[in-house]
């Protein structure tokens, strides 16, 4: 029996004799047991775990000879997955932190599922839109987060559903992780009812309970985020607010404002400048002149954080927001990621960065191929299902799309609502005096 | 009639009345309240009735506000709820914004609104449009306030008035009080709204005292917004914006103050235009694009056009940044003067 190249965390395939698809494995497997199949595993807990394997092996070899085509299915079949897997992620650089996140964590396999669902679902969801934007579904600004789905998926991961969440423009995986189905995301992308603003906002405007959009200014939500920790921290209800912003907006003047206000006050405010290279299309060392932005909080520590790992950014956030809710003030994370899109659907990206930088990324560092490949690596989950999950996805997309292109628009009438809330309705002017809308709350 | 009714229905009070009269029983001497210290008053009540509610800005706790509008308040409430920020306007309002979208109620002071263009971005991106662009989900209860418009030789970076600039702005309530009750009451009706609303004092108004009218003195005594006061009944009408000039007029002029720019009350305007025929407004703003400029329009769109007997005119700022020595400043502002002048134009005589 070969064995199959036991390796570092990276992905690197072999094709084994018996014709399985082996994933390089991470660090510190079991030797593989002469005469067994070579699938090298990652570390487990169960006690009985050899015993099983060799008894699946012994079965699986049976049956092999029994059904040469459904070799496979049966030899996945037999094998039982486990129920969680230890990873090793990569040490965070500190910045003011005499101690960082830890270097290993344990995923489980619902966990895990549910991480790789997420992230497959947001990815599949801007691809829709892209390809709904060039239909000429979806009008103005459109800015894809395609790439960067550990940040979101990640950071949600690593707080309650009752804390908060502020992010930028880039908004729609957030969006999704903070709660909006994917229906009513679309749906508001291409300007409907059903949309979740009411087809008021679009694609930078989108709101949920504890998620505050979604905001178009480049940077704004900076302050604003210090000012929804401002309100936890008034109420002493434990409660943590998350701050996004890019590369771009970290070197606007109201983000040091807020980084001031923050530390001064000891507001419990995580922000985190999610790093993906270029601001439009200024790359970061043509506009900082210190693109560290984990210590650009100056006097706010800060955590650099691998964010294509989404067990990274959990763990990072994890320990972010424990620092924040302790009562420490605020804390800063740079999360390290990458967007494949363009900065928005009318830039094709590829005029300041170049395809080859874009594929590397894609190859080496995709984030769901990475959960995947530890997830199938480490029996938490089989290829096939997996594959059943990105078919489940893809119907929710495709139905999500459906209800998106067919839904109606708001009704005309509803132009002059929501001006004001709690207010009794009144008259609102349109083009001509002769036009009015009546506004309701 | 009445008097002979009153007495069948209420003799022991009306008795007592006579009696009273008979002995020359004189009324309580009326309560005079700065302008100051009506807003004073205002954020207090609120202070108390709502813990959500808290002002923040440069000098409002331990300096007793720069124009001393929110002395005591600090003593009284300490720093959780009276917060001295540093010189961060856009930093300082944009988190009084995330603070009202999160469930607080925040009293934003802007040590003069010229200082707020710092801030505008938040005022009107973050706070204004915020509830339309939600459809619905995500109000702003927040207040901006502050002095705005001309002080006294602080020269053009301190003296822009800002009411048509807030006042162009879907989303945001814009009002503009006068005297003590005005501030009083538009101040915690602000407070008690859960829209953006800026209110815009003015620094000269503050240390000037009015009588307070016992309903004012209520904790309860609201203005509603989106209603102007006719403040004297008269024939012909004028429109005070920014009433900090008292004048006397031999004329019978109907004077009108607006209290709320936005959203603004036509209908008063109207009515009084369609019965005096006539039609002055002042502000202390410039002339372009001001709020006269808006009524104006709207008046020559609206019923009352037909009751014009010449044509509406503004009484306005000068149009040029405010200057410093006082024979230009004095001629930059609105004079009693000027007004009269006006009117009289308007009415051929």
């Amino acid at each position: 029996m070969s064995q199959c190249c036991a390796g570092p965390a990276s992905i690197t395939r072999v094709h084994c004799p018996d014709g399985a698809t082996c994933i390089g494995a991470p660090e510190g497997d079991a030797e593989p047991r002469p005469g067994l199949p070579a699938v090298v595993t990652g570390r487990r807990r169960h006690l009985q775990h050899s015993v099983k394997n060799m008894l699946a092996a012994f079965i699986s070899r049976v049956l092999r000879r029994v059904a040469q085509k459904s070799a496979r299915r049966v030899l996945v079949a037999s094998r039982k997955s486990s129920n969680d897997a230890t990873f090793e992620i990569k040490k965070c650089d500190l910045y003011l932190l005499e101690e960082g996140p830890p270097v290993t964590t344990v995923l489980t396999r619902a966990e895990g599922l549910k991480y790789y669902r997420m992230m497959l679902t947001v990815r599949r969801m801007e691809l829709k839109a892209d390809q709904l934007y060039k239909q000429k579904f979806i009008r103005g600004f459109c800015h894809l987060c395609d790439g960067q789905e550990a940040c979101c998926v990640g950071l949600e991961a690593g707080i309650n559903p009752s804390d908060h969440v502020i992010t930028s423009y880039r908004a729609h995986g957030v969006c999704y992780t903070r709660g909006l189905s994917v229906r009513s995301i679309l749906a508001e992308l291409t300007g409907r009812r059903g949309g979740c603003a009411k087809g008021k906002g679009g694609s930078m405007h989108m709101y949920t309970k504890n998620f505050y959009g979604g905001n178009g200014i480049v940077g704004a939500q900076g302050p604003l985020g210090a000012g929804i920790a401002l309100a936890c921290k008034y109420k002493g209800n434990d409660e943590i607010c998350l701050t996004l912003y890019g590369d771009g907006a970290a070197n606007q003047g109201q983000i040091a404002e807020a980084f001031n206000m923050a530390a001064l006050w000891k507001l419990p405010c995580v922000f985190i400048c999610e790093n993906n290279l270029y601001g439009m299309g200024t790359s970061t060392e043509r506009a900082a002149a210190s693109p560290d932005y984990y210590k650009r909080g100056n006097f706010i520590p800060g955590l650099k954080v691998d964010g294509m790992d989404v067990l990274c950014v959990r763990e990072a956030t994890k320990f972010a927001a424990n620092y924040c809710r302790s009562g420490k003030g605020p804390i800063l994370m740079e999360l390290q990621t990458y967007r494949y899109h363009g900065h928005s659907m009318s830039d094709p990206g590829v005029s300041y960065r170049t395809r080859e930088e874009i594929q590397e990324v894609r190859s080496k560092r995709d984030p769901i191929i990475i959960l995947q490949d530890r997830m199938v690596n480490s029996k938490l989950a089989t290829v096939e299902e997996l594959k059943e999950i990105g078919a489940e996805v893809r119907k929710e997309i495709d139905d999500a799309a459906q209800f998106a292109t067919t839904d109606p628009e708001p009704h005309l009438e509803e132009l002059g609502h929501h001006i004001y809330s709690s207010d009794s309705s009144f008259e609102v002017r349109g083009a001509n005096p002769w036009i009015k809308f009546k506004s309701v709350s | 009639m009445a008097a002979v009714s009153g007495l069948v229905r209420r003799p022991l009070r009306e008795v007592s009345g006579l009696l009273k009269r008979r002995f020359h029983w004189t009324a309580p001497a009326a309560l005079q309240v700065t302008v100051r210290d009506a807003i004073n008053q205002g954020m207090d009540e609120e202070l108390e009735r709502d813990e959500k509610v808290f002002l923040l800005g440069e000098e409002v706790a331990q300096y007793d506000g720069a124009y001393k509008v929110s002395r005591g308040l600090w003593k009284k409430y300490g720093d959780k709820r009276i917060i001295d920020t540093p010189i961060s306007e856009m930093g300082f309002a944009g988190i009084a914004v995330g603070a009202a979208m999160a469930g607080l109620r925040p009293i934003c002071e802007f040590m003069t609104f010229n200082f707020s263009m710092q801030a505008i971005d938040q005022v009107i991106n973050s706070a204004a449009k915020t509830y339309y662009m939600s459809g619905g989900l995500q109000p702003v209860p927040i207040v901006f306030r502050g002095p705005n418009g001309a002080s006294a030789g602080v020269a053009a970076q301190h003296s822009q008035c800002f009411a048509a600039w807030y006042g162009h702005c879907p989303g945001l309530k814009v009002v503009s009080p006068w005297n003590s009750e005005d501030a009083k009451g538009l101040i915690k009706s602000a407070i008690r709204d859960n829209n953006p609303v800026v209110v815009l004092e003015n620094e000269l108004m503050y240390g000037v005292p009015f009588e307070f009218p016992p309903e004012a003195q209520s904790k309860d005594f609201l203005i509603p917004i989106g209603k102007a006061k006719i403040e004297r009944q008269g024939k012909k009408t004028k429109i005070y914006k920014h009433p900090s000039i008292l004048v006397k007029f031999n004329l019978e002029v109907t004077v009108i103050n607006m209290r709320t720019i936005r959203p603004m009350d036509m209908e008063t305007i109207e009515a009084s235009v369609m019965k005096t025929n006539h039609l002055v407004t002042v502000e202390g703003g410039w002339p372009q694009f001001g709020v006269g400029a808006e009524i104006c329009a709207r008046i020559m769109e609206g019923p009352a056009f037909n009751f014009l007997d010449a044509p509406a005119v503004r009484v306005t700022g000068a149009d040029v940044p405010m200057p410093y020595a006082k024979i230009l400043e004095d001629n930059s502002i609105p004079q009693v003067k000027d007004i009269i002048f006006a009117i009289k134009k308007t009415l051929n005589i």
